[in-house]
């Protein structure tokens, strides 16, 4: 089976993300980046899908030059070639815009599975994946945990709220949104990361972009603190000493 | 007009949708608000709404709508939407919304903003919503024709302030034609994984460890204050996906609600999926080396350091006592 799977470039998450002078965007001069999280889980599923089944996993992402690098990597996790979807403005679109133009780059691929992330961790929209779906005209789920490839069919396991779970399933071909989690991911061998170098990134140019943004970002700002934080400082002796004497006197949660 | 679609399952109001009404409330100004019900016979459901300030309640009743699936809530949504034109539709942001809102908005070439936390109501409203994991927040405007649609994060608004009607609005019916031939997707009864061994529901005081960690063997450390202080261990999400401690210790929306009388956050971030699970603890601290951490939002008592220094002195003062 031919399994595509959708991996965005994000920030890593230690990254405290500055404001700039549009106060649009973030600073990304002293950013780093890396593969979105539930990403990794999405191609770690295509391999294991791959290994049973037989096929090709075909990565793609939507984003500037630099987002080639998370392609290389899934490459070098196993990935048999990446198809690139480049153009600069793509860092700073909604969703919307960024399912069509990944619908446009593989549309012609005679695929069996789209995978996703559930979100991305920089702007967490939700939403690509399953607009993805809907230009594909592919029946999709969810938050996915588990995948059994049938015949012609897809049974998925979807996480719902507070620890429940339901099987589902729909006619192939299909898109998932898988949830972090899903399986143990594994991290690229020496041999991968020499693989990798021969394999093909395909690069495809948007003409114009697919379509206007629906959402556009006004303005950034830090959060506000909804509650008085009691900050204790000092020492690392001084502060739990400090914290030790308010759980006990204040807040009284300790005897 | 504005469109709150409720989340019902069963005939069950989910309590989200009351929190929607508050944020349409305020966003619509004089502008009135209706509210769609969905499911299959979700009678009971529309009648709790109908005691909402809301113009009018309107179901959409099919049995097909029942098990959900994106496929059917689509179809229906957008036919109910036709035949109302608001200009806004305004949902919970649910793990149900998640699934089918997108494919809406989509279908009807329209904007969706998700996971909205606030609104600046107005001729041109906007919405903010976090990003960046909740340390920065944006505030957005939707583009393109009407309908926009936005989904309200759950608990980002107090449904006991929604304003309820003098009299109960009037219930209609919206008549939606669905092919059961066209609902891919075929759900199956919905299941828990195997009964818990651990109810962290009732622990008087929790110990939870984050990516702050680092690595599996650093666990123990956590463990030590857990019992030092005659607490439970439990755990941020990613700490459970590693396999470093079971799922059944994991809390959040995915996982376990608690509300202890002390929380210890150790090197979690405080993820909005987090502290959905956490929020109702008597007394929260957070122990985090970034000092602009989203858990300090809602902390009692901080410390802004590193827990691996921190905590071995936690313990040591502890046992002083
Ligand atoms: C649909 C859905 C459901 C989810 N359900 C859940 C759920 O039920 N429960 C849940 O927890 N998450 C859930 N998540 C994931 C959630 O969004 C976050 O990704 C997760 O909570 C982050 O975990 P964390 O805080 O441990 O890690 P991170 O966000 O990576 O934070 C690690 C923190 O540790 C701090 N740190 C690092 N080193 C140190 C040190 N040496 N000393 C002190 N501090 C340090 C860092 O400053 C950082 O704040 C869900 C996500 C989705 C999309
Ligand atoms: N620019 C992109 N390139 C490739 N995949 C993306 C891109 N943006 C989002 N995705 C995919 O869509 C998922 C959801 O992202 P989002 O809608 O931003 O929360 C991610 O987990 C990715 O799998």
């Amino acid at each position: 089976m031919r399994i595509a799977v959708c991996i965005k470039q994000v920030p890593t998450r230690e990254w405290q993300p500055r404001i700039d002078g549009t106060r649009r965007g973030v600073r990304e001069q002293d950013a780093s980046f890396e593969m979105n999280e539930p990403d990794a889980y999405a191609l770690e599923e295509a391999l294991c899908l791959r290994e049973k089944h037989g096929g090709e996993v075909v990565v793609c992402t939507a984003g500037p030059a630099r987002a080639s690098q998370v392609l290389r990597e899934a490459l070098a996790r196993g990935a048999d070639r990446a198809i690139h979807v480049e153009d600069e403005r793509l860092s700073s679109v909604d969703a919307f815009v960024v399912a069509g133009a990944l619908a446009d780059a593989v549309r012609e691929e005679k695929l069996d599975l789209v995978l996703t992330g559930l979100q991305s961790d920089d702007q967490g929209a939700a939403q690509t994946g399953v607009i993805l779906a809907e230009r594909l005209g592919l029946p999709h789920a969810t938050i996915v945990m588990d995948v059994q490839v049938q015949e012609s069919s897809v049974r998925v396991k979807r996480e719902l709220e507070g620890g429940w779970f339901q099987w589902v399933q729909m006619p192939l071909p299909a898109l998932l949104t898988i949830q972090s989690g899903i399986n143990q991911l594994r991290y690229a061998t020496l041999k991968g990361i020499m693989a990798a170098k021969k394999k093909e990134i395909r690069k495809v140019v948007l003409a114009a972009p697919a379509a206007a943004p629906r959402v556009r970002v006004v303005s950034l700002d830090v959060p506000r603190k909804t509650k008085q934080t009691q900050m204790l400082t000092g020492s690392p002796s001084e502060a739990a000493k400090g914290l030790v004497r308010k759980l006990k006197d204040e807040a009284r949660v300790l005897a | 007009m504005i469109v709150v679609v409720a989340e019902q399952q069963r005939g069950k109001l989910h309590r989200a949708s009351w929190e929607v009404v508050a944020a349409a409330q305020e966003l619509a100004g004089d502008q009135p608000v209706d509210a769609v019900v969905i499911g299959a016979n979700p009678a009971e459901a529309a009648s709790e709404l109908s005691q909402a300030a809301v113009r009018a309640v309107h179901v959409i009743d099919s049995p097909l709508l029942e098990p959900y699936t994106p496929d059917a809530y689509t179809a229906a949504l957008d036919q109910a939407i036709a035949e109302l034109k608001p200009s806004h539709v305004l949902l919970p942001h649910t793990y149900r919304t998640r699934d089918f809102a997108p494919t809406l908005a989509a279908r009807l070439n329209r904007g969706l903003v998700t996971d909205c936390v606030g609104i600046k109501p107005g001729d041109k409203p906007t919405f903010l919503r976090p990003t960046y994991q909740g340390k920065l927040i944006a505030e957005v405007a939707v583009e393109g024709d009407v309908p926009h649609f936005v989904s309200i994060q759950i608990g980002a608004y107090r449904g006991d302030s929604a304003k309820r009607g003098s009299t109960a609005a009037p219930i209609n019916t919206v008549v939606v034609s669905l092919d059961a031939s066209a609902i891919r997707e075929k759900p199956e009864e919905p299941f828990q994984e195997a009964k818990q061994a651990v109810d962290l529901s009732q622990a008087e005081r929790i110990v939870a460890v984050g990516r702050g960690i680092k690595a599996q063997e650093h666990i123990a450390l956590a463990e030590t204050l857990a019992k030092t202080l005659g607490a439970q261990l439990a755990a941020s999400r990613p700490i459970c996906d590693s396999g470093w401690l079971p799922m059944e210790r994991q809390v959040g929306s995915s996982g376990q609600t608690v509300a202890p009388k002390l929380y210890v956050a150790l090197g979690i971030s405080g993820a909005i999926q987090h502290v959905v699970g956490m929020k109702g603890a008597r007394t929260i601290v957070a122990i985090n080396k970034d000092a602009d951490a989203p858990i300090f939002e809602i902390a009692d008592y901080g410390i802004v350091g590193d827990l691996f220094e921190i905590v071995p002195a936690l313990i040591a003062e502890l046992e002083k006592t």
